[in-house]
């Protein structure tokens, strides 16, 4: 597509003024600043951000709002490393080992492997979006409720990697969040489940205040207990802020992996940003030559997930600019930007506004070139932040935790609940149950019921639709393979020498 | 048109003279999170009442979740009396206030007035076999089970006009194959990609892909053709008598009075004649559907009766 190359160059034309790289600068600062408060997410920061790019003309609010946006996720990813207080849940499982490498001393390297790794991983899905946005959609709209059945089946079957090192507590932690997982009210018979008559409970349990609650509160809790034997733990602050030759040759690869996974899922319709952070982690852990260093702070479960996450941001507007359908929050936030424009969205957005589209993804470019040359410089600012005396810093933790919760829906019940939650994830610390998993069974959970039980309704009761539709089949038959595969492979290994 | 003219007469009634400037500041309830159809009628009001200074300050409140339930909970609690209070609903409430079993109706708050609606329509993939929703139909009263409908989330608007469809045609609405979706996008990619046969949802959600080729409109909800869409025959043309409309409205306080009452109505009434109000109609594929006074209050009844009738019907609601 020549001509689209044409109207890049024509979009980097127009954003390239100085004046709109000074909004794109702006829309990065702003988008940092609020995207660091913890359960605020990129999606909510340009709900925010939005109005106060109302008053630009068409390229400098698409360039401003690149700026925000990355500037977002950006924010989330800094203070789930540092204060491991995840603003939604793409960003969970960054914060696992994210957080590990900070109180090892390792911040610099967490913060500089996540705004890179992101960087990476945003020029190629950009770039992929400008080349295979259409053959890529009319693959996207093949997956039904089967298909996704079937991917959910496949990301179970890697879960093992977050369950820590003792199976039964690992199991133990999944069932809860699973069971969490069903509060509310089912979305396919409108029937409430253990809402115990509690009107709040009936949209469910928000998957961020349990994170904050589990990861910010109940460390928090934990080290207040026993706090000086905890110090003992921490290692004191120290060693470069930078990226060490060791890092950079650990992260590249899985800033590719996170990619490859992040691109596509964001592409599917209802594929999401959770899941390919979950199996970009698993993947890493598993191909990592220091699996141990997992669950301890391993640079590679911060560089692939971080890649995943913001790959599949990027690649939630194929269906967006290909088909106008807006399939997450982020996604329906620029639709709405679009909109301010009088853009009616819908299938031929690239035929028939094609200056706004390419407009928007030159934006893209360079508000991720200007996020990276901006909070590079910062990693050392932010690192210094943990300098801060441990009770002090931990008390800030508890307000900022607090705070979030309280922000997502203004409901001092959200705070109970956090609260309550805080006080489940010290004893699961106390007890030695690894919460990661937790948060695992809460968000897989209800999507592989939810689609499931569709599936099963299409096919009007038929199992075999899991089997019968090709893409499911082979999810289905990749399961397998992982499950039983490294078995069969010892196992044969075993036997040749004996044949 | 005939509800346009009774809100004139009701105006007139009202001896509106085109400004109303009792009331300076009013608090606006949004018993929805940021984003959706609420907020931005909840905004967009906001927006007009101060763009046509009708009023000096509006203060906004998104109390967000249960399909409203908690926002209505919330207004009867802390609103009570307040003459400077309004609060959006809908359609989605009524059903939502049925399925929770709330403790707290629409019955307990004040009805000011019904101001948009968007009608909901019947699509299918190009491809398929449906050419008229009359064939569609006479497949769905054959055999209820092997027709699956997409659309929004189970009760809703898209749910109940299945359902009724299903009745009027004579099939049984409990067996009906309803799958509900709760983002649009989402509902929208199953039914292009046809894993779903047929979809039911707003008629604007459903242009941008009939114009692009993806989908076939067969029906639309309303009572008559819409403007829009002159070849698009109603879902009554073809053989079931039935009428779904997501409507919007704006409700006032419990406890005020009746000059209260029609103060607001009379500031509600200039905001939606307001030209920044109708830009953004035009902005939103809106349709306006103007009703107040004693005609929506029986309205919201009539409503809430056939509403939780198909829940039962569909065996959502015990």
């Amino acid at each position: 597509m020549p001509e689209a190359f044409g109207f890049l160059l024509q979009g980097f034309a127009v954003a390239l003024t100085w004046q709109n790289l000074l909004w794109c600068l702006l829309g990065c600062t702003l988008g940092t600043a609020v995207g660091v408060l913890p359960g605020v997410g990129p999606a909510l920061t340009i709900a925010l951000l939005l109005p106060a790019t109302a008053k630009l003309d068409a390229t400098g609010a698409l360039i401003m709002f690149a700026g925000i946006y990355y500037g977002a996720m950006f924010g989330g990813s800094t203070t789930s490393i540092l204060l491991n207080t995840p603003g939604e849940s793409a960003s969970i499982v960054t914060a696992i080992e994210g957080n590990r490498m900070a109180r090892r001393g390792r911040a610099g390297p967490a913060l500089a492997t996540a705004a890179i790794g992101s960087f990476v991983a945003g020029t190629i899905a950009t770039l992929l979006l400008s080349l295979v946005a259409p053959p890529m959609v009319e693959f996207a709209l093949r997956f039904g409720p089967a298909e996704y059945f079937a991917l959910m089946v496949l990301a179970f079957t890697t879960v093992s990697g977050v369950l820590g090192a003792s199976m039964l507590r690992g199991y133990a932690s999944l069932f809860l969040g699973l069971a969490v997982g069903l509060v509310g009210i089912d979305a396919i018979s409108a029937q409430q489940r253990y809402t115990l008559g509690i009107p709040e409970l009936l949209d469910g349990i928000d998957v961020v205040v349990v994170a904050v609650g589990l990861f910010a509160v109940g460390e928090t809790l934990y080290l207040a207990a026993y706090y000086s034997r905890a110090e003992e733990k921490l290692e004191r602050l120290g060693g470069s802020i930078w990226m060490s030759r060791a890092d950079w040759a650990r992260s590249w690869k899985p800033w590719l992996r996170g990619t490859a996974f992040g691109f596509p899922f964001g592409s599917i319709p209802a594929g999401g940003a959770e899941i390919p952070t979950f199996l970009s982690y698993a993947t890493e852990k598993k191909l990592s030559k220091h699996p141990e260093e997992f669950g301890q702070g391993a640079i590679e479960g911060v560089a692939g997930p971080e890649a995943a996450n913001n790959a599949s941001s990027t690649g939630s507007l194929v269906p967006l600019l290909t088909l106008g359908l807006p399939t997450s929050a982020t996604a329906a936030m620029i639709l709405a930007a679009f909109q301010q424009f009088g853009l009616q969205p819908g299938p031929n957005l690239f035929a028939s506004s094609p200056d706004l589209v390419w407009g928007l993804i030159a934006s893209l470019y360079i508000g991720n070139v200007m996020l990276l040359v901006l909070n590079l410089p910062l990693v050392g600012l932010w690192v210094r932040l943990l300098a801060i005396p441990r009770p002090l810093l931990y008390a800030g933790i508890l307000v900022f935790a607090t705070l979030g919760a309280y922000g997502l829906r203004q409901s001092w019940f959200d705070l109970m609940l956090l609260w309550l939650i805080g006080l489940g994830g010290f004893l699961m610390r106390r007890y030695d149950f690894p919460v990661a998993p937790v948060i695992v069974g809460m968000i897989l959970g209800p999507l592989a019921e939810n689609q499931f039980r569709r599936a099963l309704a299409i096919s009007q009761g038929d199992p075999t639709v899991f089997l019968s539709h090709p893409i499911s089949a082979v999810l289905m038959a990749l399961s397998v393979a992982v499950l039983i595969g490294p078995w069969l492979w010892r196992r044969v290994r075993k036997e040749t020498p004996l044949t | 048109m005939r509800n346009w003219v009774v809100s004139a007469a009701l105006i007139a009634a009202l001896g509106v003279s085109g400004v109303a400037g009792a009331i300076d500041n009013v608090k606006i309830l949004i018993p929805a999170n940021p984003g959706g159809g609420w907020d931005q009628t909840g905004r967009a009001l906001a927006q007009a009442m101060l763009a046509a200074k009708l009023v000096k300050n509006v203060k906004l409140d998104n109390r967000g979740g249960a399909g409203g339930t908690i926002g209505i909970a919330q207004f009867v609690n802390s609103a009570k009396g307040d003459p400077e209070a309004l609060m959006i609903g809908g359609q989605v409430m009524v059903g939502a206030i049925e399925l929770n079993k709330s403790p707290v109706t629409l019955a307990q708050v004040t009805p000011l007035a019904r101001i948009t609606a968007e009608f909901d329509a019947i699509a299918v993939p190009t491809a398929s076999k449906f050419r008229t929703l009359r064939e569609l139909l006479q497949a769905l009263k054959a055999d209820p089970g092997a027709v699956a409908f997409g659309g929004g989330s189970a009760g809703g608007i898209d749910h109940i006009l299945v359902a009724l469809m299903a009745r009027a045609v004579g099939a049984d609405p409990k067996r009906i194959n309803y799958i509900p979706y709760a983002g649009g996008g989402e509902a929208m990619a199953a039914l292009i990609g046809g894993h779903v046969a047929a979809g039911a949802s707003g008629v604007a959600e459903f242009a941008p892909q009939v114009k692009a080729g993806k989908l076939r409109m067969l029906a639309v909800s309303s009572a008559r053709r819409l403007e829009d869409y002159p070849t698009i025959p109603t879902v009554r043309e073809q053989g079931a008598d039935v009428e779904a409309t997501n409507w919007r409205a704006v409700f006032a306080a419990p406890g005020i009075t009746q000059a209260q009452r029609d103060e607001l109505l009379r500031l509600v009434f200039a905001t939606v004649k307001s030209a920044p109000w109708q830009e953004t109609l035009k902005r939103n594929d809106w349709a306006e559907y103007l009703m107040a006074g004693e005609e929506f209050r029986s309205f919201l009844e009539t409503e809430q009766k056939r509403t939780a009738q198909v829940l039962k019907e569909i065996g959502l609601a015990k």
